[in-house]
């Protein structure tokens, strides 16, 4: 069977901060439409990972390859990373310039529709609520139309109903064909919304699959996502 | 690199707090600087009870000096408040009206005439230690610059009756024979009628008289010259040795000038960079070359050098208005101004690519900026060798002198020249702008 060539590939990432190694020798692939969960308990690695596949950063080895690295990848960090002093559309405008988008105010006018910003388009960030911040972020990192995006922990400051709207915009983005990768503390959102899981822990990479095999690699039974999780990490030594 | 200007100019716009704080500070505080410094300290305020009866004078030979002239000098070194006791006085110091009293005795020409004694006066002051310092430091001068006059009067006189004496006249003294025979007249006269007088022991005894006569016109002549050097022993010959001589008025423009362009584009720029930290925006930029660091620093650095440019070219204009300046020299103000706003926009992206956040950078641009300016302001030889050495030295490798000093000489042509300082200022560009570098290497 002919595989789709991925769209992001990851090979050998290592990352080491003097003695410390961050990430030990991650490979992976991304396809077009994946909606990959990074999970990991704290320090695991995830942050490293998605900055290095988003450019922030270089590995000390290993490479990134395919359509979608460095700046082609959408990037939104955990951290609104937006000018509050400027308006929606003003933050928007001048990534669209930067990027080099041909059409600015045509894709500000198409990722304010996305975003569901369109309202709140002249209003300055520093007066927008955790989840329309946390939008605006998403929307700074699609605004190029990457064909994947890197979200570090998108949800975490946002409340159950933000959340639930942040999903469905990223999962009709997944479903548009555009590769999302993204880490989470909240293991309900890996059940519920990604089609593939990477476990790290330590740098390591120890699972890569769709969350029902992670289940099933941990014991099965009628166990929720958490709890397999909690029992998988056990099983390989990390508490 | 035009787009983050605009999304910058936009930000400034919108901080009107902050524009107002970067536009007021720098004035306000260079204003006070400027009044410090080209204010002389001022008279001081000094309560007089003068005790003499009207009119009293001294007599030195025939000439009279009036007791009134010794006030008439204290007054014009002090801004006198005539009191009419010492009691008034004292009253006067406790409630601060004035910061000191002098007292001129009632017997001031009589001890003076006398010849054996000096005359006196009373000093009264009050505050606390550093006030007391102040005042004795103020009022000893005023007093040495009366006593000075006072005696060049006396002097004076004194010279006259000597001239009287050698040339001959009326002295004026009382009980004095009139139109005496001068000194100088007596060895011709006599030597005429040595000639005609036998040998023998009048002869040799008009001799003896005649060559006391010769000695005592020789160098009764030298005394006046010695009265003055007694009046004033040493004579003072200022040679400026390098550079031109800077009136303190425009001195304290350059500083005034200078102080703003620090704080403005120090502040501007380390605030500008720290802001895309806080932002969490450096990342987003300098990820896949969006924008380059040297790209980000260097739009930062250009920012707030022309904002910091403009508001001090805007500054000494509008002080030219009231102090004279060179206008023909406008094209050396804005070479000076210019290089100066770099360098100060080097170090303030130096500091801002080391904080973390806005409010961090302004504290540490502050912290930095305000000791070096006072550092580059201590003159050598108020401090000792080694510290001056120091100060010399931190002087050095901060923008702040230099600027002081191609300023100076754009605007007043002192040393060293505007080229040297124009090189060490481009130096130290390079060196703060190095280092702002090396701290944008972490993004987060």
């Amino acid at each position: 069977m002919n595989r789709v060539s991925p769209v992001l590939s990851a090979r050998d990432l290592t990352m080491r901060y003097g003695e410390r190694v961050a990430l030990r020798e991650v490979s992976f692939d991304v396809d077009a439409g994946e909606l990959v969960a990074i999970v990991g308990p704290n320090g695991a690695g995830k942050t490293t990972l998605l900055s290095i596949l988003a450019g922030v950063q270089s590995p000390s080895s290993g490479t990134v390859s395919g359509p979608a690295t460095g700046a082609a990848i959408g990037w939104a960090p955990q951290q609104s990373a937006v000018y509050s002093k400027l308006t929606v559309s003003e933050n928007l405008r001048l990534f669209a310039r930067l990027e080099g988008v041909a059409d600015p105010g045509g894709a500000v006018a198409r990722m304010l529709e996305q975003t569901g910003l369109s309202e709140r388009a002249d209003e300055r960030v520093q007066r927008l609520s955790g989840g329309n911040r946390q939008r605006v972020n998403v929307a700074l990192g699609l605004i190029g139309d990457p064909p994947a995006l890197a979200l570090d922990e998108p949800t975490s400051a946002l409340d159950p109903g933000q959340r639930q709207r942040l999903w469905e915009f990223v999962g009709q983005l997944a479903r548009d064909g555009t590769a999302v990768l993204f880490s989470t503390h909240h293991l309900g959102e890996v059940r519920s919304y990604a089609t593939r899981a990477i476990v790290l822990a330590d740098g390591e990479l120890l699972f890569d699959g769709a969350p029902s095999d992670l289940i099933a690699a941990s014991g099965g039974g009628e166990r929720d996502f958490e709890a397999a999780f909690v029992a998988f990490l056990r099983e390989r030594g990390h508490a | 690199m035009r787009w983050l200007l605009g999304k910058d100019l936009l930000i400034l716009r919108r901080s009107r707090l902050l524009v107002g704080v970067l536009v007021i500070y720098p004035i306000a505080i260079a204003l006070l600087i400027g009044l410090a410094i080209s204010r002389a300290p001022g008279k001081p305020r000094v309560a007089i009870v003068d005790e003499t009866p009207p009119g009293q004078t001294i007599a030195v030979g025939n000439e009279h000096v009036a007791v009134s002239r010794y006030a008439d000098q204290l007054f014009s070194q002090v801004q006198p408040v005539h009191v009419a006791s010492r009691e008034q006085a004292i009253d006067d110091i406790e409630s601060g009206d004035v910061v000191a009293a002098v007292v001129i005795p009632r017997d001031i020409a009589a001890r003076i005439a006398s010849g054996v004694s000096q005359g006196s006066i009373e000093v009264l002051y009050n505050g606390n230690a550093l006030e007391q310092s102040l005042v004795q430091s103020q009022l000893d001068s005023a007093l040495a610059q009366a006593n000075l006059g006072f005696s060049e009067q006396i002097q004076h006189a004194a010279a006259q009756a000597i001239g009287v004496l050698l040339s001959g006249g009326n002295l004026g003294v009382l009980g004095a024979p009139s139109n005496l025979i001068g000194l100088g007249q007596i060895p011709s006269d006599l030597h005429s009628i040595i000639a005609r007088q036998p040998p023998g022991a009048e002869r040799t005894q008009l001799e003896r008289i005649e060559r006391f006569a010769e000695f005592a016109d020789q160098n009764l002549g030298l005394s006046r010259n010695v009265l003055s050097t007694i009046g004033q022993p040493i004579q003072v010959k200022s040679t400026l040795i390098q550079g031109r001589r800077t009136p303190l008025n425009t001195f304290a423009v350059v500083v005034a000038v200078s102080v703003s362009l620090m704080f403005v584009c120090v502040l501007l720029a380390a605030g500008g960079v720290a802001l895309e930290r806080e932002e969490h925006t450096l990342a987003r930029l300098a990820r896949g070359g969006l924008a380059t660091r040297e790209g980000l620093l260097a739009e930062k650095l250009l920012l707030a050098a022309a904002c910091a440019f403009v508001l001090a070219l805007a500054m000494l204009a509008g002080i030219g208005a009231f102090v004279h300046l060179e206008w023909s020299r406008i094209g050396e103000w804005a070479i000076a101004l210019a290089f100066g706003a770099v360098a100060f926009g080097a170090l303030g992206i130096a500091i801002g690519a080391l904080a973390r956040e806005v409010r961090a950078a302004s504290l540490l641009a502050f912290l930095l900026s305000l000791p070096l300016a006072f550092l580059a302001l201590v003159p050598s030889g108020s401090v000792s060798r080694g510290l001056y050495g120091a100060i010399e030295a931190i002087s050095f490798v901060f923008p702040f002198k230099a600027a002081l000093q191609a300023l100076d000489a754009a605007v007043n042509g002192a040393s060293p020249g505007l080229g040297i300082s124009v090189a060490h200022l481009l130096g130290l560009t390079i060196v703060f702008g190095a280092l702002a570098r090396v701290g944008l290497r972490r993004l987060d």
